[in-house]
């Protein structure tokens, strides 16, 4: 078994899944020839020739929009957007068309598609390259929307979202791209989605996050005075919300860490479940450690945006202190 | 009935400078001598900024920077063309348009230091923020365009964008409108060969870029980008134009980008030594200097006062820049509206 980062991880189940489905392709800016500005599709070109790995337009719409095109027709298209930042025009594809289809034809036409982008801050990136979207997307019906942590989970789930019939975005935690390296098969394996993963049990109070931020917040916490539950959250929409009350019921506090701004993020849905099913097990309100509601800032002030230890720790406290 | 044409386009190529120095008499546009010096000392500049950037990045003391070498006529020539109180919306790689419209060289390591507040024109200077996201900007400066000529104002509004940003529907949107209402607008795209890594071909079947104006109603032509006399000709006619209350104008500066994409881009990946060796022999500053001395408004002392002068400035800016003290964190929180909502001022005690 070979260690693995994050990039190295997508760029084998891509690969992996190129030799096993000849109606998968890659499509976007520079995935081609230059391998993507990642490199995450390093090689897939030489190994997969230019039809299947194709190095389009500077188009977010065209890109997405045509997958879509290609998935109606039977095509398995993995558009990358080379920054979720870039998302944005395309959002319009995504939503008034990958996310409806398949309602609008009462499932006649569907469209089986992955958009995979890097995605969030603390590269010291420039403006636009540093945005967290999965509220947003999640709250579009139709789409699942998927954040793998490390590696494994990255190689597994992206695996799962290409043979999902339904579309995905599969959003790529920028920061911890080459952070992270681990163990990660040769062998096939795949990570459901729609399923959380608890990374560590725990009494004391259930810490939930993902994304980048997931390794910040395990190493908080092992600063932290508490035994705590930590799950990281892997599918955003569909939500594992089974998991996350069953840990919120056995420890009754419950603290959600996550770089997107804090109104109406993605915290705000997970509190709202908790309300609806744990209620009456908590012992203190559901805290957020979350970035501001505000742009996210150029990179010399992205240090004061994100969550760190110092505030992870704080929401700790305030949870088990209550 | 026969089939008939009902319609057809010229597309138009203007080079006043050749390789060699050698300027066209009947093209040569109306510049003074000390006006030429002042666009030459202005290209020279740029490339000093840029080389010293380009150092300071690979030193740990700016972040992301995106070279402009190669491009300076297209820069200097296009916005030169413009006077003060006029709009500018540049993109990312423009930093030669807003030196030559004035934006100080601190602030602009500043920015590209990772702080924002280097973005922030000086009063008195209507240069739009850096675009990031590509061809975004174009509507909005279709949209400014507009509102001056609501108010009759005699200003024109040029937005500055690559060959990739012709593939997005913001730019045939922008320039759509713009054909539609007329506006006094000049759209340049610099034509730099390539979208990182994808040649310039990559973007459209279509032969020119200029030729897309013709779709949106107006006038658009291709010009040598390398050549500071056919831009800053093609331009200021196009500001005339648009002075005029005669439209919009798309210019395609065709030139190279010298150097990668960015300072985080290996261009051996996608191009070879040699191509890029062919368009250095091109390199629009050279291409002025051999002008100037064969028409002797260049010695070789004044050359020297030249690059003395600018490496001088160029340093003076890195001083100053290094000596900004940091941003506070604040500084998000007071420019995010116009008053801070009660969200942000409980969120601001967590800092
Ligand atoms: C909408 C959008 N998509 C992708 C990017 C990433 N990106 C930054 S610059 C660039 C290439 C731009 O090419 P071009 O417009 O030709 O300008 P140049 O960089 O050559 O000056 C890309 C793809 C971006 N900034 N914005």
């Amino acid at each position: 078994m070979a260690r693995l980062n994050v990039v190295q991880a997508i760029n084998l189940a891509l690969r992996q899944e190129m030799r096993k489905d000849k109606r998968l392709i890659v499509l976007g800016e520079d995935v081609g020839k230059s391998g993507g500005v990642f490199r995450a599709t390093d090689g897939l070109q030489e190994e997969f020739g230019e039809d299947r790995v194709v190095d389009t337009p500077l188009s977010e719409v065209g890109i997405v929009g045509t997958s879509i095109g290609l998935a109606v027709n039977g095509m398995r298209p993995v558009a990358e957007i080379q920054f979720s930042g870039f998302l944005y025009s395309a959002y319009d594809q995504i939503t008034t068309h990958a996310a409806r289809i398949r309602t609008r034809s009462r499932g006649r036409f569907t469209c089986p598609i992955v958009i995979r982008s890097p995605y969030g801050g603390g590269v010291r990136a420039l403006e636009l390259h540093c945005e967290s979207q999965e509220a947003i997307l999640a709250h579009t019906p139709g789409i699942k929307v998927v954040i793998p942590s490390r590696p494994y989970d990255a190689k597994g789930l992206l695996i799962s979202a290409i043979r999902d019939p339904d579309p995905v975005v599969f959003l790529e935690p920028m920061r911890v791209y080459r952070a992270i390296k681990e163990e990660v098969p040769e062998e096939e394996y795949t990570v459901p989605l729609g399923k959380a993963d608890v990374i560590k049990k725990g009494t004391d109070l259930t810490v939930i996050s993902w994304g980048a931020m997931m390794k910040y917040t395990r190493e908080a916490l092992e600063k932290a005075d508490y035994n705590a539950e930590i799950i990281d959250v892997r599918t955003i929409s569909p939500l594992d919300s089974e998991t996350i009350i069953n840990s919120v019921k056995k420890t009754g506090r419950c603290l959600i860490v996550h770089e997107a701004p804090r109104t109406c993020g993605f915290g705000a849905e997970i509190i709202a479940q908790i309300n609806e099913k744990a209620f009456l097990h908590l012992e203190a309100p559901v805290e957020r450690v979350t970035g501001f509601d505000v742009p996210f800032p150029m990179y010399k002030l992205e240090n004061y945006y994100l969550p760190d230890e110092r505030r992870i720790l704080k929401g700790v406290e305030k949870v088990m202190k209550f | 009935m026969p089939e008939e044409t009902i319609k057809s386009f010229n597309v138009g190529y203007l080079q006043v400078l050749d390789d060699e120095g050698h300027a066209d008499k009947d093209l040569m546009p109306e510049l003074s001598p000390g006006q030429i010096k002042e666009l030459y000392e202005l290209m020279v500049l740029i490339r000093a900024f840029d080389d010293k950037a380009f150092k300071l990045q690979r030193q740990g003391r700016l972040g992301t920077y995106l070279q402009v070498k190669g491009q300076e006529a297209s820069e200097v020539g296009a916005a030169y063309a413009l006077k003060k109180g006029d709009w500018i919306f540049p993109s990312g790689r423009d930093v030669g348009v807003l030196i030559t419209r004035g934006h100080p060289m601190h602030m602009l390591l500043q920015y590209r230091g990772g702080d924002e507040r280097g973005m922030k024109a000086p009063e008195g200077l209507d240069n739009f923020p850096i675009t990031i996201p590509v061809s975004t900007h174009i509507p909005i400066c279709t949209g400014a365009a507009w509102a001056s000529k609501m108010r009759r104002e005699d200003v024109v509004h040029m937005a500055f964008f690559g060959d990739g940003a012709t593939s997005r529907a913001d730019f045939h949107e922008g320039l759509n409108f713009a054909g539609i209402f007329k506006v006094p607008a000049v759209f340049v795209c610099e034509n730099n060969g390539y979208a990182i890594s994808l040649p310039r071909a990559r973007q459209t079947a279509a032969e020119t870029l200029a030729q897309k104006a013709f779709a949106y109603g107006f006038e658009g032509i291709q010009v040598d980008g390398n050549d500071i006399f056919a831009v800053y000709s093609a331009a200021s006619r196009a500001v005339a134009k648009a002075r005029k209350g005669d439209g919009p104008t798309l210019i395609e500066c065709v030139t190279y980008r010298i150097e990668g994409h960015s300072t985080s881009d290996d261009d051996s990946r996608y191009r070879t030594k040699q191509e890029v060796e062919e368009w250095r022999k091109k390199d629009p500053v050279d291409r002025l200097e051999k002008y100037m001395k064969k028409n002797k408004i260049l010695t070789d002392e004044y050359k020297q006062s030249v690059t003395q002068k600018t490496r001088d400035m160029v340093e003076k800016a890195v001083e100053d820049y290094e000596k900004v003290p940091p941003p506070e964190a604040a500084d998000f929180f007071a420019n995010t509206y116009a008053q801070p909502t009660e969200q942000l001022k409980e969120q601001m005690k967590e800092l």
